[in-house]
């Protein structure tokens, strides 16, 4: 390696540039020739892009009109009446107009629970978060679809013919026998087993009544009358479907994800190799195919499944997409947890679900929580393919109003995706901001590169 | 008993087992019974059947006689092509834009770290439908195409260049080629060879310019200059003949390319970063030059944290590459599991299939970068487990 060694002394370096700002704007602009160049070409081609920019959305803008003669002979500004128009159907798609104060009244319980949620110091972070990750899509869904879904059977009323009883406020009175019924029995049954095998099982006794207790008060919500009208969701579209797709997929994600990268890191063989397939495998494949699966291929798999609605089937497909890069991100947290945790946790007695939920997940999950908004970001993003299985989110919306003629103007394309590029890099820069502003207070960058996995 | 953990572990297992196998029984009768219900083919005998409709770019021959087989290699290759093509300026583009954001020109930082925010906070088929839709709307119609010195022309209906024929003597011609890039290893080998035994480093490229310029230069004269070229032809509405790039192509060319390239900035740009100054200050001290410097100390320890987290990038751009169904661009997804599985109706092999595709896609690709992430990564002493 002699070669690269010198054998004199080199010559010393100039002293460190100083900090005045004719000395900075020398150092950093003006360096030498091919630098001032540089810098002249690039500012003066950014400032012609602001100058383009601003012209178009401000001073050429057209900001007044019912129809394309507004538009129709400005050639570089953009056509806001037009936008004004279809503002409707940009966020709500085809929601009976009378109906719309629901979505609008789940868009502002959404951001006042999530406000807070937001603020690391914000108080009643757990409540907090259990509004909103657990009754906040209950009352979505009862708001935007009406709610009254008809539960007929459960579990006895399968196999056995239950008597017709009545319904009030929307609840049938069979099925709640039904599920009273299956419940205690099937609660008993666990119980009587686990005392004859012997084993400690305190989950039959506790966990198990209490599950069935929760997933009640989850049903007869969705069961009652509330007296709003039905709205398919073939009706739905615009930013309205980006945000259910873009909830929907991250809240069911964290539980899929959760489980899947237990199960990644579990001892167990089978459980370890089945995590690992079906995480590799979702992740593998882009998500048109999984839209196309969801679609084409799921209706397959279920009784008279073609009746799940599209939108719905689509979910399906999002979730599970979502869970698998979702499992990725927790086990990066999972990995961050220090073994002395588990060892204390073992000292204290804890099995391994104690030591979980307890000692384990909530350190893991406070880790990654960068991650998991910049998992969402990914995903909102994602929302836009919805519209190749025929769903018009916000983006499929704008496209479709292209094709009407009473727009019909030069500027319409440039003005709808002005907008629709406006909403989505508000909602994608103020949630990308936010993770910078989590990371930085984590004080810790370890995780970044798994936030980069999207 | 059951209270030991190994037992117990392996009755969960067993219990996870049946419930996994009734479920794939259940799922296999329902899917059956719905089948033939719906009264769907089953099997892989379409794939011969005549496909019978035409695809706007094929790389191998076909025409709407051609069976479906055909039609999923076309969609395949065509993937493939946009792929490798966006692959390459992806990580050009990304590679430029992330060195510039560090760089000391103020300007030229604030422009590339602009372009990398605007870019990465909208959505990647926004920017695809955004790009074709608007190279539709300005581009004139074929009877107005812009000429380029009369050899290439753009309009709606794509960009035409004069193709090279090779007709005699391609073989030869391509033997030329091998040869001068086998010339150019040996010399570049011997070099460092070399400088290894004696630290004298050899000055080889001047050589390697001449055999990779004059060896394929001297077999093309020495040829008679076979090679020809096909100009494009305005027939009736459109030009025919000539290298034809699609529209959608081109569209989606760009905007992966785009996208990707500003993660990949952002990849660069904290692997440069994760180089701590103190090795570069130590090369400088060391007497290396500043280009020496950074060839032989920053970037190969910046490339150990880049490699990992762009091939996730390489793998999400071929991923993303099937959004070119939005656009009609012909690839594997619009091709397959659009068109044909429109005309056939066979969901289940025609989704597992393009499903298995990218799989396999995507585990060659990361098995290739693996293996040059374990070329570059550290070894000996200190070396990383």
């Amino acid at each position: 390696m002699s070669g690269y060694v010198r054998t004199q002394t080199a010559a010393p370096l100039p002293p460190p540039q100083g900090s005045t700002t004719q000395q900075w704007v020398a150092g950093h602009l003006f360096g030498n020739i091919f630098n001032a160049a540089l810098t002249i070409l690039a500012a003066a081609a950014f400032a012609y892009i602001l100058f383009l920019l601003s012209r178009f959305l401000v001073f050429n803008a057209v900001w007044s009109g019912t129809d394309r003669d507004a538009c129709k002979d400005v050639l570089n500004g953009a056509c806001w009446p037009y936008v004004q128009a279809k503002f409707g159907q940009f966020i709500y798609g085809f929601y009976p107009h009378a109906e719309r104060w629901r979505p609008n009244l789940v868009f502002v319980v959404g951001a006042l629970l999530l406000a807070p949620l937001l603020v690391p110091s914000a108080p009643w972070k757990r409540l907090n978060a259990l509004l909103f990750f657990g009754v906040y899509p209950l009352l979505g869904f009862i708001l935007l679809t009406g709610g009254n879904i008809d539960l007929q059977r459960f579990l006895l009323g399968r196999f056995v013919a239950l008597p017709e009883l009545p319904a009030a406020f929307g609840l049938r009175a069979n099925f709640w026998l039904d599920y009273a019924i299956s419940s205690a029995l099937l609660t008993a049954t666990i119980a009587l087993v686990a005392r004859i095998l012997g084993t400690p099982f305190s989950f039959s006794f506790k966990v198990l009544p209490l599950c069935f207790l929760v997933l009640a008060l989850l049903l007869a919500p969705l069961d009652a009358d509330f007296g709003l009208r039905w709205v398919d969701t073939r009706e739905w579209g615009g930013l309205l479907v980006t945000l259910v797709v873009a909830v929907t997929g991250i809240v069911a994600a964290l539980p899929i994800g959760v489980l899947l990268a237990l199960g990644r890191r579990s001892e167990m063989f089978l459980v370890r190799w089945l995590s690992i397939i079906f995480i590799e495998f979702w992740r593998g494949v882009p998500l048109i195919t999984v839209l196309f699966f969801a679609t084409y291929m799921l209706p397959l798999f279920l009784p008279g499944g073609a009746s799940i609605e599209r939108l719905v089937r689509a979910l399906i497909g999002v979730a599970l997409f979502s869970g698998a890069y979702m499992a990725e991100v927790v086990r990066g947290g999972l990995q961050a947890v220090a073994r002395e945790q588990y060892e204390g946790a073992a000292a204290l007695g804890f099995g391994y679900w104690k030591t979980m939920s307890l000692v384990v997940l909530p350190q893991a999950l406070t880790h990654v929580i960068p991650g998991i908004v910049n998992n969402f970001i990914g995903l909102f993003k994602d929302t836009t393919l919805v519209q190749i299985v025929a769903i018009l989110d916000l983006l499929g919306q704008i496209r479709a109003s292209f094709a009407d003629p009473n727009w019909a103007s030069p500027t319409t394309l440039y003005t709808g995706f002005a907008f629709a590029g406006i909403i989505y890099f508000v909602f994608c820069f103020g949630m990308s901001r936010y993770s910078q502003f989590l990371e930085r207070r984590a004080g810790s960058s370890v995780l970044r590169r798994e936030a980069e996995l999207r | 008993m059951l209270s030991h953990p190994r037992i117990r572990s392996a009755l969960i297992q067993i219990l996870l087992l049946a419930v996994l196998a009734v479920t794939a029984w259940y799922i296999y009768q329902t899917t059956r019974a719905n089948i033939i219900q719906q009264r769907i083919a089953t099997g892989f005998d379409f794939f011969w059947v005549e496909a019978g409709f035409s695809i706007n770019q094929a790389l191998i021959p076909y025409s709407e006689a051609s069976n479906y087989f055909r039609a999923f290699l076309v969609g395949l290759l065509n993937t493939l092509l946009v792929s490798a093509l966006g692959l390459v300026f992806a990580t050009a583009v990304g590679f430029a834009v992330g060195i510039g954001r560090l760089s000391s020109n103020w300007v030229i930082a604030r422009v590339c770290g602009t372009y990398v925010e605007v870019v990465r906070n909208l959505p990647l088929l926004f920017q695809i439908v955004f790009w074709y839709l608007v190279m539709i709307a300005v581009l004139p119609a074929p009877r107005e195409s812009v000429s380029v010195f009369g050899e290439a022309f753009i309009n709606r209906r794509g960009f035409f260049f004069p193709k090279p024929i090779f007709s005699e003597g391609a073989g030869t011609f391509l033997l030329a080629v091998l040869a001068a890039l086998f010339v150019a290893w040996v010399a570049g080998y011997f070099a460092r060879r070399r400088r290894v035994a004696t630290g004298r480093s050899a000055t080889v490229w001047p050589l390697q310019m001449l055999a990779l310029i004059g060896i394929p230069l001297a077999a093309w004269l020495a040829l008679g200059m076979t090679v020809s070229v096909e100009h494009p032809v305005l027939k009736g509405m459109n030009f025919t003949g000539g290298l034809q790039l699609i529209p959608e192509f081109v569209a989606l060319l760009f905007a992966l390319s785009t996208y990707t390239a500003a993660f990949i900035a952002e990849i660069v740009r904290a692997g440069i970063l994760a180089v701590r100054r103190g090795q570069s200050e130590a090369a400088l001290a060391l007497g290396l030059s500043r280009r020496q410097s950074l060839r032989l100390v920053v970037v190969p320890q910046a490339l150990r944290v880049i490699v990992p987290p762009l091939t996730s990038q390489y793998l999400n751009l071929i991923k993303n590459s099937s959004l070119a169904v939005a656009i009609g661009y012909p690839d594997l997804v619009s091709v397959f599991a659009g068109t044909t599985l429109t005309n056939r109706g066979q969901a289940i092999e025609i989704i597992a299939i393009t499903m298995l595709v990218y799989l396999a896609i995507s585990l060659i690709v990361s098995f290739a970068m693996n293996l040059y992430n374990r070329r570059i990564a550290l070894t000996g002493q200190g070396a990383r487990a």
